[in-house]
């Protein structure tokens, strides 16, 4: 369950922050991506998957915490 | 020499790599590698901000080096007292010269050591009493002190103090900052976690103070100055670049940096980063407590310098792009005189790098700009994102090492025969008396500034008369022929 740093980059792709991991990727799909519901599943860009119980869309940057789905490797 | 190919660099590797036991032999792999472009990620092709071997020369500091002396030493206007033992505080200081103005002493106190000097009575009965002690006698003898910090050392966390519960009761005492610094040197592998712990007691002690007072008349264009240590007045010629441009400087974080400077940075717009690796934790966390984006710029060289100018004007109005611009064409005749001058003295020359955790990848448009090329670098602590951020800036085929021990930094210069290696005082006196010119690129090896377009200039000059310098010529001993000694050949 890592914390994840979560925070729109300046094309408004969502950017992925793991501070123990240092990773930093993009994330290629979010699952849920409305103003009602976010979260579920998020696709990094290196293949990675994490989830996200859904909540309303929060106010981004935030940090939350995330399941790891799969290692991506 | 020409440029050594993919194969030749892994062939090299694998070849410096044979003197390991098989243990050490797999851990050290991992750490060094050849440059790819095309990998997008340094994950694929090398591990860092791992364990060092023992047994092997290591080239790191610790916990304590990356908070004490790194991250809050420069506050000016704080005292920082190194508690514990008298010999981490006194041979570290004023070493990293990080200017300041003010009157050492009544105002400022940045080349000064303060020390509880623990002794073998204070590891058996603890220190909590002499450091209550000290906060108030620093608070009679250097009344215009404007706060205080504790930069533990390893003994405190090894008996276990409590400088938390003193600094409370130090802080109602003098009515001032007081801020525990829980950076024992055991923690970590390096001194990146000194950082990373240096940058949470800000968060947690400092940064809030004055949340809800908005008596601070903001302009919009504020910015902080992060993670630039002024090291032979580095931050100096950056701020004078982003004043021309329109800009307000806040803050410096924290070379020539005060308290009140870092107290008033939530009120910025943009916080500029330089040194990502020790100071990005802080500007990630003002950026989701208090919204402020934060953006790397890199004022290395003329080239990075008209980059960053304009990538930090795309964040402001047209007032500040047209400003950026005005910069960039009032240096201009200044920093081509540097390079027309230098450039022919310079060119084609290869320089191997081996710095701390933000230059190895900064200075390399620099040294472009002169017309050198930078054949192999590496991080002391580094961490992944590091190392993705150098991929792309350095050449295919050249080499990248992680935290290089003693031995393999020599092997690889024996055989890369570089015209000038950067790195720290450690190794200065060895590549020296191989023969090799050597910038202490930690330091600017007491010269400086290097930041800017002023320092480029100092930069410029430096390289030169390091690489020019006669001396190199005369490093072999007169007898000795070509042909007579292999060993002195691969060393000269």
């Amino acid at each position: 369950m890592p914390s994840v740093m979560l925070k729109k980059n300046s094309e408004g792709k969502l950017v992925f922050y793991v501070p123990k991991k240092d990773l930093e990727e993009v994330a290629e799909s979010v699952e849920f991506d409305t103003a009602e519901k976010w979260g579920g599943e998020v696709v990094l860009a290196d293949g990675s998957k994490y989830y996200f119980e859904p909540i309303p869309m929060p106010d981004f940057p935030i940090t939350l915490r995330a399941k790891r789905v799969d290692s991506g490797e | 020499m020409a440029a050594l190919t993919r194969e030749e660099t892994e062939a090299l590797i694998q070849e410096v790599l044979e003197i390991y036991p098989e243990q050490a032999k797999k851990d050290r792999a991992k750490h060094l590698a050849v440059n790819d472009q095309s990998l997008e990620k340094s994950n694929k092709c090398i591990t860092s901000n791992r364990k060092s071997l023992p047994g092997v020369m290591t080239i790191r500091g610790c916990a304590y080096a990356g908070s004490k002396g790194v991250v809050w030493g420069p506050i000016k206007d704080m005292i920082h007292i190194s508690h514990g033992p008298v010999g981490c505080g006194q041979y570290s200081r004023a070493g990293r010269r990080n200017y300041y103005v003010g009157t050492t002493g009544v105002n400022t106190f940045g080349t000064m050591n303060f020390t509880s000097d623990f002794t073998e009575k204070d590891i058996v009965f603890g220190g909590d009493k002499k450091l209550a002690k000290i906060i108030t006698e620093i608070e009679g003898l250097f009344p215009l002190h404007k706060g205080i910090s504790i930069q533990s050392e390893c003994p405190i966390g090894l008996i276990g103090d409590d400088i938390e519960a003193v600094a409370k009761k130090g802080n109602k005492e003098i009515n001032k900052p007081v801020v525990p610094v829980r950076c024992e040197g055991f923690r970590g592998v390096s001194q990146s976690l000194g950082h990373h712990i240096a940058n949470d007691a800000i968060r947690d002690w400092v940064l809030e103070n004055r949340d809800g007072d908005d008596s601070f008349p903001t302009t919009p264009y504020d910015v902080a100055v992060i993670g630039d240590y002024n090291i032979g007045g580095d931050a100096w010629a950056s701020r004078t670049l982003l004043e021309e441009m329109g800009l307000r400087v806040v803050a410096q974080w924290s070379g020539d940096g005060t308290i009140a400077e870092i107290e008033k940075t939530p009120k910025v717009k943009l916080n500029l980063i330089h040194c990502y690796r020790s100071m990005n934790y802080i500007a990630r966390h003002m950026e989701e407590k208090y919204k402020i984006p934060w953006i790397e710029y890199n004022f290395f060289g003329p080239t990075k310098i008209a980059e960053s100018l304009r990538r930090i004007a795309s964040h402001f109005d047209d007032t500040i792009k047209a400003g950026a611009e005005r910069v960039i064409a009032r240096y201009e005749a200044e920093y081509q005189a540097v390079i027309d001058k230098y450039k022919p003295r310079l060119q084609g020359k290869r320089v191997m790098l081996y710095i701390g955790g933000l230059r190895p990848r900064h200075v390399i448009g620099a040294y472009e700009d002169l017309g050198m090329e930078v054949v192999g670098t590496g991080y002391e602590f580094g961490h992944n994102d590091d190392y993705d951020r150098t991929i792309q800036e350095m050449g295919n085929s050249t080499l990248l090492y992680d935290d290089v021990t003693g031995y393999e930094f020599e092997e690889f210069v024996k055989r890369v025969q570089p015209d000038l290696i950067g790195s720290g005082i450690k190794e200065k006196y060895i590549f020296q008396k191989m023969g090799v010119p050597f910038r202490q690129m930690h330091s600017w090896d007491y010269s400086g500034p290097y930041h800017g377009y002023d320092g480029f200039a100092i930069f410029a000059r430096d390289m030169d008369m390091t690489i020019n310098n006669p001396c190199w010529k005369q490093v072999k001993a007169p007898w000795k022929t070509d042909a007579s000694s292999e060993a002195v050949k691969a060393a000269a």
